[in-house]
């Protein structure tokens, strides 16, 4: 039951990715185009998952185990650390040059686009870097 | 500055939906729905592989089913340049596996849940990635 609520909620997370248009790169870098040309598009995305998720946390705070698996994996760290900073500052640069975060450039493979596998070859890259960096120290 | 091409209703649908696909991911297997460090962990992690996969899949397949219902075609403008694809590549894997998420992690479950680091998380990549296009519209 766990594998089918994995591949249905990647499903649903596609399909909202897909409808709120934020699979297209463009779109997105006109929403980072505040000075210029605005589309607050991907704003109106995030506060409407927000609006629902926002409760549901809430309310499941106090409910101890999920309906299959056998605990939540409520994440544990708390301190805003230099990691944090430094980190979320290169994703951004990241994602304002190109335009495509995590989530819509996995979708965007169903797209079979060029562009998209070397983003998403060079995304693994620098996943596998920051791993090789850990392993070391 | 001047609107544009701003799509309201489908946004906050979509959105709402995202918000849908969390409350799933969370509610059934107890795990917070951040595309980027599921992708890393599918990648380097045996723990929850195959979930992790089937999550994926389903992301990929999203846009194939949005397309099969209503045979509209999905828009998919980007920047080809190499240099630019690669780098960019980088900077996304490298910082999200260091600042432990991304858009979805922190921008939607870390806001969702009130916490302070999603929050900082979020308004540093925001404020990095408007800095970053309005640089490059210069250029």
């Amino acid at each position: 039951m766990n594998r089918f609520c994995s591949l249905f909620s990647g499903l649903i997370f596609g399909l909202g990715l897909t409808i709120s248009g934020m699979t297209n790169p463009e779109k997105v870098i006109n929403f980072l185009n505040v000075a210029r040309s605005w589309d607050p598009s991907l704003a109106f995305v995030m506060i409407g998952a927000i609006l629902v998720s926002a409760p549901f946390f809430y309310l499941v705070k106090n409910k101890n185990k999920p309906l299959f698996a056998e605990s939540f994996s409520w994440p544990t760290l708390k301190e805003i650390d230099s990691k944090l900073i430094i980190g979320s500052l290169l994703f951004g640069i990241g994602w304002g040059l190109i335009g495509l975060c995590p989530g819509p450039a996995i979708a965007s493979i169903s797209l079979i686009h060029h562009s998209s596998f070397t983003f998403i070859l060079a995304m693994l890259a620098g996943f596998s870097l920051v791993r090789a960096y850990n392993l070391i120290n | 500055m001047t609107i544009i091409n701003f799509t309201p209703i489908s946004s906050v649908i979509g959105g709402l939906l995202i918000g849908l696909a969390v409350i799933i991911f969370f509610i059934g297997n107890g795990r917070i729905a951040g595309v980027s460090g599921i992708t890393n962990n599918f990648l380097f992690s045996k723990i929850n592989r195959l979930d992790n996969f089937l999550f994926l899949l389903g992301i990929i397949l999203g846009p194939l089913l949005y397309r099969f219902f209503t045979g509209t075609t999905i828009p998919f403008v980007i920047d080809s340049s190499l240099i630019l694809l690669v780098s960019a590549g980088l900077l996304v894997g490298v910082g999200t596996a260091i600042g432990g998420g991304c858009t979805s992690g922190h921008g939607v479950c870390g806001i969702s849940r009130f916490s302070s680091r999603s929050i900082v998380a979020t308004l540093l990549f925001m404020f990095a990635a408007i800095i970053t296009v309005y640089v490059k519209g210069m250029i």
